[in-house]
């Protein structure tokens, strides 16, 4: 634990400051501007991987230039003929580098990572709790936000309708409505999540608290959406 | 290191290859000037081994075409289509058992990896694909003149993690290094990447003999990436052989009255007679299907194209919900897809060309082997294992793992913690901590597949982690780490956060074999083969000593060995009573250099003879090749051929 801690500390004060183990070069953080070799992995975020501040927005392009430069460094083909050590470094490193880029290409889940770096979990406690709730045929306790309870119930009711019986054109008709304006709905919810993505970028550290209920709201109307697709085929 | 030659293998559930991307022009394929890569051809000069494996009576072990002759006289002692059992439990492969002729040890003891009976002896299925890979290694050892131990081996995008593994150790059983396991279909993508260097999204739709994987690809600047994958890992030609076969047999009792069944040979001789048909089918419009039957009775049809079609469409169509799933993840409309491209020896049925074109909108291509892309592409990502040539260098495959992993939660749940369609390698980190004071285990369950419930995915190991100091519930905090290398195997490894203490961790594989069994079947095999090859040069130089001494005795009774000198007759003598001697021993070594000394010894006395037959002076012949050069003109009386 305090080994862990005290390297993850050295990886954010100074990022750029590793001594190469191959030629000493003290530029390598991946891999050694010098000499190329590849360097110990070492516990590090995301953002720190990609050598990014914590910000929320960012230049997707850029992002996958980077990860495609690092890939043909890290990857382990190009340590096959290495050594053992080498090897396992490259292989590490990859991991980090695939895990970091998943994680941050992906609006939501760069948004859940950042939440969960400032101490917030909620996307894998939240999801498995649902999918515990369904195996074992409880409700699970979900906190309905208040604007939709009404709308909820009644979609609720006709989905209900809906896998009982038929789906006539007149059910097919509300729930293609429902969805149209589902999907409308999370899209408003992006430009919702961007705008507190700013005020996170620009400081104000009680944005999470936003984040946390655009994400929860989100969350909410895509578990609806993936209902009613499912209702429709 | 430059002699290290790194072999791409495309172990099929039908025909399996070896392939070879060389550095140089010399090492070209024929036809095709300066491009390297090639695959390498058997004994009998075919490319492709068939996936066959038999036990004779005497010990000896057969692969391909002659282990293929073995299925129809005794069917009992040859092994096909073995990849489907890779991996696999005995109750996966229950509905496998009812059709395929695969026949299980009887003393399968609960929990163990399954064996499959070969005449007297039993085999696990990574034994039985190591024999073939055997195979494989020796035909490119033959072409290179040169040991090969290391690989890159193919297998369906969709094989799970035991799968894979199981590939790995039939690898390791055969004497092989396996550099990597890479995807079939992306290695068929990094085959036609050679071709068109360009970027843009395709789609590979690899329909082989046993399994069905599609693959979507985003190619750019020498980056092979894929974003999905899906398929069926039991889903091929092998499935269409399967219903035509049991309709023909339903066809025979009905009219014959003859339970084809009854008899193994007669069922295989009606599978060989189905798999004609149909591949005839995909070039005329009609077959005629003949078979013998027991009792002397004949069995014949004919099946046009229209009847055939109309038979397999539901096989066809099962391809299709993995193509619509692997859409559905890369985001993409089939619109967007720039290229298809058709890989397996099944995408030569027309039936199938047209589905994959209506699905995606545009004309498949179909320009490579559809039998060779896959191994043509293993060679390839070996060249680029080994450091790459100035065209592959720029070439980089990032590949994903096809299904999720999960851990089983409480109530029997599935929580997943690498999704699928990750690139791999990827990882995760889970925290796991005690129920009950001073426990000092946790039991982990590891899981692959997308259901919902533990019991519905693959499991792929048990895990106890032990060794957790006492302390009171929900104190330790041990976290763990799951890690999916590049081959898309899983490793694990533990650590107790207070005290930091490694964990220990004890995996039972669920379908896979123990380090220490895979160990023991490579010492089995290794004696085997080393025998194998003693055996196999010394007969070949036995052989040749037979040649060459035999010509010798003719060459006695000739007028130019009587224009010999004294000495240099006797010279020939000594080379030759050497050569006797070192034929009475069984090292193949001290043969093969008398068979050179005494070649080199009646180097004059074959071009005198030759001379004297012809006329006319042909220079740089020896005893051993004077005859062979010129066909059955040949004048010389010393003849190889003669003794062939």
């Amino acid at each position: 634990m305090s080994e862990t801690g005290t390297q993850l500390k050295v990886l954010q004060t100074r990022p750029n400051q590793h001594k190469c183990w191959s030629c000493g070069d003290m530029r390598a953080e991946h891999f050694c501007g010098e000499c190329g070799h590849v360097q110990p992995a070492l516990p590090t975020d995301f953002f720190s991987f990609f050598g990014l501040p914590r910000r929320l927005e960012l230049d997707e392009a850029k992002l996958e230039d980077a990860f495609y430069t690092l890939s043909r460094k890290l990857h382990p083909d190009m340590y096959s003929q290495a050594s053992q050590r080498e090897q396992l470094w490259s292989l590490e490193k990859t991991s980090q580098l695939n895990d970091a880029y998943r994680t941050l290409r992906d609006e939501i889940a760069r948004t859940e990572y950042l939440l969960s770096l400032e101490g917030i979990q909620m996307e894998e406690q939240s999801k498995v709790a649902t999918e515990q709730a369904r195996a074992l045929g409880v409700e699970k306790k979900q906190t309905v936000p208040p604007e939709f309870l009404e709308e909820a119930f009644e979609l609720n009711m006709l989905l209900e309708e809906a896998r009982m019986g038929e789906v006539d054109d007149d059910v097919r008709e509300q729930l293609d409505a429902t969805e149209n304006s589902l999907t409308a709905r999370l899209k408003g919810l992006r430009d919702e999540l961007h705008k507190v993505w700013q005020r996170w970028d620009a400081g104000d550290v009680s944005a999470t608290g936003a984040m946390v209920d655009v994400l929860n709201r989100r969350s909410y109307l895509r578990n609806l959406l993936r209902d009613v697709q499912e209702v429709l085929g | 290191m430059a002699d290290e030659r790194v072999v791409g293998i495309d172990l099929g559930t039908t025909n399996s290859l070896v392939a070879y991307m060389g550095t140089g022009p010399s090492l070209a394929h024929p036809g095709e000037p300066g491009k390297g890569v090639h695959i390498i051809p058997g004994e009998d000069g075919s490319n492709l081994v068939p996936s066959v494996v038999a036990l004779q009576p005497d010990g000896q072990m057969l692969v391909g075409n002659a282990a293929r002759g073995v299925l129809l006289t005794a069917p009992s002692r040859a092994v096909y289509s073995v990849k489907r059992l890779m991996g696999r439990g005995v109750d996966d492969v229950r509905e496998e058992l009812k059709i395929f002729p695969f026949h299980l040890a009887e003393d399968l003891m609960a929990g163990e990896v399954m064996r499959i009976k070969l005449g007297e002896r039993t085999y696990t299925p990574p034994e039985i694909s190591a024999q073939i890979l055997r195979q494989l290694k020796r035909n490119a050892e033959r072409y290179f003149g040169a040991p090969v131990k290391q690989a890159v081996i193919t297998v369906p995008a969709y094989f799970n993690d035991a799968q894979r593994q199981a590939t790995k150790d039939a690898g390791r059983i055969a004497g092989l290094e396996v550099l990597r396991l890479v995807n079939e279909p992306t290695a068929a993508s990094l085959a036609y990447g050679l071709d068109k260097k360009q970027n843009g999204t395709i789609a590979v739709y690899d329909f082989g003999g046993g399994t069905f994987d599609i693959s979507i690809l985003r190619l750019k600047d020498g980056i092979f990436e894929v974003i999905a994958t899906n398929g069926d890992t039991h889903l091929g030609g092998d499935d269409i052989d399967n219903l035509l076969v049991a309709v023909a047999a339903e066809d025979i009792a009905g009219d014959l009255k003859i339970d084809i069944r009854q008899s193994p040979e007669a069922v295989q001789r009606l599978r060989n007679a189905v798999i004609e048909a149909k591949i005839a089918l995909s070039s005329v419009e009609q077959a005629h299907i003949e078979v013998d039957l027991p009792g002397g009775k004949l069995y014949q049809r004919t099946i046009t194209r229209e009847m055939f079609e109309q038979m397999v469409l539901p096989i066809v169509k099962r391809t299709l919900m993995p193509c619509k799933q692997a859409l559905r993840d890369a985001e993409l409309t089939p619109a967007e897809v720039d290229e298809v491209v058709l890989v397996g020896g099944s995408t030569r049925i027309p039936l199938v060309r047209r589905k994959v074109e209506e699905l995606f909108g545009r004309k498949p291509h179909t320009e490579l082997n559809p039998d060779e892309v896959v191994a043509l592409g293993a060679a390839v990502q070996a060249s680029i294992l080994s450091g790459g040539t100035e065209e592959t260098k720029d070439m980089l495959l990032l590949d994903v793992t096809p299904l999720s992993l999960g851990i089983e939660a409480l109530g029997g749940v599935t929580a997943k913690i690498i999704h699928r369609n990750s690139t791999i390698p990827a990882s995760a980190t889970e925290h796991f901590t005690t129920g009950v004071e001073g426990q000092t285990s946790v039991a982990i369950h590891v899981l692959q597949g997308e259901r919902e419930m533990a019991k519905d995915c693959r499991s792929l190991a048990r895990f106890d982690l032990k060794g957790i100091p006492p302390m009171p519930a929900g104190l330790p905090r041990i976290e763990v780490r799951f890690l999916i290398d590049a081959n898309g195997i899983l490793h694990v490894s533990a650590r107790e956060q207070r005290s930091n203490k490694q964990a220990e961790i004890d995996v039972q594989p669920s379908y896979g074999l123990t380090d220490e069994q895979v160990e023991n079947m490579i010492l089995d095999s290794f004696d085997n083969a080393e025998q194998d090859l003693n055996a196999r040069q010394l007969i070949e130089s036995r052989n040749e000593a037979d040649t060459i001494l035999t010509a010798l005795q003719k060459g006695r009774k000739s007028e130019a060995w009587a224009r010999l000198s004294f000495g240099e007759q006797r010279r020939i003598e000594d080379l030759e009573n050497k050569l006797r001697i070192a034929v009475s021993g069984d090292d193949h070594n001290p043969i093969r250099r008398a068979i050179d000394e005494l070649n080199e010894g009646t180097m004059k006395l074959a071009e005198m003879m030759m001379d004297a037959a012809v006329g006319s002076a042909l220079r740089g012949k020896n005893m051993e090749n004077t005859g062979v050069e010129d066909g059955p003109e040949a004048p010389h009386p010393i003849g190889k051929a003669e003794f062939q």
